[in-house]
């Protein structure tokens, strides 16, 4: 089993305080895939991705990642695992090209000027190789860090909210570069909050207060949430907001640009509510799928519920 | 008016943020506080009960009544007695004392005769504050104690002072090898605390540990490029000390090496210590003005030793600079050998053991 699986752990608990981070978690994530990590900030992604790479001791729970004990072989992990952090965590008063070579030899890398070269024109940062990093813009930065991170060629990445902050452009760019990764067999374990990132993932986990809320490939998260949505598109859609918030079956109203997506658990209620407006001037009622978005938006409303 | 509430939010803030920083509060708190203890209670520019050792070549009333006349005075505290010249520079060289009397044999008999017997006060000049008064009041005092044993007025007795390592009196010679003291201990333990938290504070400690690399290394490799600032800082002050100063270097240079290579590594690993404590850089640097301060007041840098009461000496001898500072003086102006500074190193040496040994233990913990 776990020759096939990149991350195989169980019962992940860990504590800061009085405060339970992380609450018996549970994760598998096959080789090769992209598997995202979702959760509101605050939920403890960070806590395990970091007792993930043997960066923290859980209280208890344990498991594998590429097949040694993060417990245990914490180092060997160390030494296969890329790790970048949610914050830009190089350092910016050295260039980009000493911040490279300084991580090839804390990795003991045969050969680093040639590896450093060789990363430097992968990633396109060959023209900025004497820039100190402090000065780079925020989106080279995080090609740097992923430079950084996956220089040692690991066979699991994992990152933190890599993209927080960067234009889009740049995170399009950055996601290339995580896909071209996949395709070579590396594993990728990405902590994210933009839904256009999610739909890239071959699998996804929701966490919240540090439990796991759903986890499964991401085609099936919408129907597992088990919400029924339809899209009502047209001109003065407030007042049609505003009587539907707290209308019969409704539990959740999105919107999206000029539609608005009503979302609810009991088909027939919601479709008795929302197909009155249907025959009105100027307004198109259809049911819709459910998306990652409504979905996701729906699990945090109702781990707030449970938790605080 | 808008001004004015703007003014009072910006003034409400900075209290806010003043009182969070727990650490800084208690700087302006504690700063305050501790300059006022020891300057008011530690430190005394005129000296008293200062160690001093008889060597008694005569032991008649006269001798005895100046003896006695010293001990009044305040000055001077008899806490032995010397039987040879070389056990008198010995005393002097260890700092054992502060002056050694020496009255001749056959003193009183000369002192009856009409002779003027010359009694000797060898003095250890290299702190001339530390010796000063004592010193200076020595004549008069030894004139008065022998005036009334013999009816007169100005009895027929000479004193000879033989001011020792510093006879011109020259503060420079003493203030310039305690700076050194005093810089190493500001800038060595500023600096390995400051480089240390500031990786932790931008993050670049977690980018460290989560590769193969071991605390150990992080450790040795952040604090050994400090060990060469160190000896830097030590070779332009030895060479400003000698060129600019005319500061002498009579002792051993290896055991200057041994000195200060033992004290640039107990302000690294207070350095570290503080890292291990400290939040933030500016947090790292306010901890160690809590060292500076006393190590300036309290070390026999800046006031004598001897002239402080005996809780702040107490508390002086648990800072480095104190040793370090007293070996240093023997070496350079007294011509200390290793051998000498025996009692100089083993305080550093086990100062250095505590302080690096619960650095270990936290700093184990504050990777978790």
């Amino acid at each position: 089993m776990s020759d096939t699986l990149a991350i195989d752990v169980k019962g992940l608990t860990k504590s800061f305080g009085e405060t339970r981070v992380v609450d018996d978690f549970d994760m598998q994530v096959p080789k090769g895939s992209i598997y995202g990590f979702l959760g509101p900030n605050g939920s403890g992604k960070t806590t395990t991705i970091r007792m993930m790479c043997g960066l923290l001791k859980p209280d208890s729970g344990g498991g594998t990642a590429l097949g040694h004990d993060i417990i245990e072989e914490s180092r060997t992990i160390k030494s296969r695992v890329g790790y970048m952090t949610q914050r830009f965590s190089l350092y910016g008063d050295l260039t980009v090209r000493e911040n490279l070579t300084f991580m090839a030899r804390l990795h003991a890398l045969r050969n680093p000027k040639l590896i450093v070269a060789d990363t430097l024109e992968e990633y396109d940062l060959g023209p900025r190789a004497h820039q100190l990093a402090d000065t780079l813009s925020g989106g080279w930065k995080q090609r740097l860090a992923l430079a950084a991170a996956s220089m040692h060629n690991p066979g699991l990445l994992l990152l933190d909210e890599p993209t927080a902050g960067v234009d889009p452009k740049a995170r399009r760019d950055f996601w290339d570069r995580i896909r071209g990764l996949a395709r070579k067999g590396v594993t990728v374990l990405v902590s994210t909050h933009y839904m256009d990132e999610a739909v890239q993932c071959d699998y996804i986990a929701f966490i919240a207060y540090g439990r796991k809320l759903i986890d499964a490939p991401s085609a099936d998260i919408p129907e597992r949430v088990g919400l029924v949505t339809w899209r009502i598109e047209g001109k003065g859609l407030q007042p049609i907001y505003d009587e539907l918030l707290n209308a019969e079956g409704v539990d959740q109203i999105a919107r999206f640009g000029s539609a608005l997506h009503v979302s609810g658990r009991d088909a027939d209620t919601l479709e008795r509510t929302v197909c009155a407006y249907r025959g009105r001037e100027g307004i198109s009622v259809d049911l819709a799928k459910t998306g990652l978005e409504e979905a996701f938006i729906w699990l945090m409303a109702g781990s707030q519920d449970n938790f605080t | 008016m808008n001004s004015f509430s703007r003014i009072l939010a910006l003034i409400g803030k900075e209290f806010i943020q003043m009182l969070r920083d727990r650490l800084t509060f208690g700087m302006m708190v504690g700063i305050p506080v501790m300059q006022l203890l020891l300057f008011g209670y530690a430190i005394n520019t005129d000296p008293r009960h200062l160690p001093t050792l008889v060597e008694m070549g005569d032991n008649g009333p006269a001798s005895r009544a100046i003896l006695q006349a010293m001990e009044t005075s305040d000055y001077f505290d008899l806490i032995g007695i010397t039987h040879s010249r070389a056990e008198t520079d010995t005393a002097l060289q260890t700092g054992g004392a502060l002056f050694v009397v020496t009255i001749p044999p056959g003193f009183e008999r000369d002192l009856l005769r009409g002779d003027r017997p010359q009694i000797l006060l060898d003095t250890d000049a290299s702190d001339p504050v530390a010796a000063g008064a004592g010193t200076g009041a020595f004549p008069t005092l030894v004139q008065e104690a022998l005036a009334p044993l013999l009816g007169e007025m100005t009895p027929p007795v000479g004193t000879v002072i033989h001011r020792r390592y510093n006879p011109a009196g020259r503060t420079a010679l003493n203030i310039v090898p305690g700076l050194l003291g005093v810089i190493l201990t500001m800038t060595m333990a500023m600096m390995t605390s400051m480089a240390l938290t500031r990786e932790a504070e931008r993050g670049t400690l977690e980018t460290l540990l989560a590769t193969p690399t071991r605390p150990y290394e992080v450790m040795v490799g952040k604090i050994t490029p400090y060990v060469f600032v160190g000896f830097i800082q030590v070779v332009i002050m030895l060479a400003g000390a000698r060129f600019l100063f005319g500061v002498p270097f009579l002792g051993s240079a290896p055991a200057f090496l041994v000195c200060v290579s033992l004290f640039i590594l107990v302000n690294l690993s207070l350095g570290f210590l503080f890292s291990t404590v400290a939040r933030t850089q500016m947090q790292a640097m306010q901890m160690t003005f809590f060292v500076f301060l006393p190590s300036i007041l309290l070390s026999g840098f800046m006031f004598p030793f001897a002239g402080m009461p005996a809780w702040a000496q107490t508390l002086g001898q648990a800072l480095p600079t104190t040793h370090f500072i007293r070996a240093v003086r023997a070496i350079m102006l007294k011509g200390a050998s290793l051998g000498d500074i025996v009692p100089q190193i083993w305080p550093l040496a086990v100062i250095f053991t505590v302080i690096a040994t619960v650095a270990m233990l936290r700093y184990r913990r504050t990777l978790d």
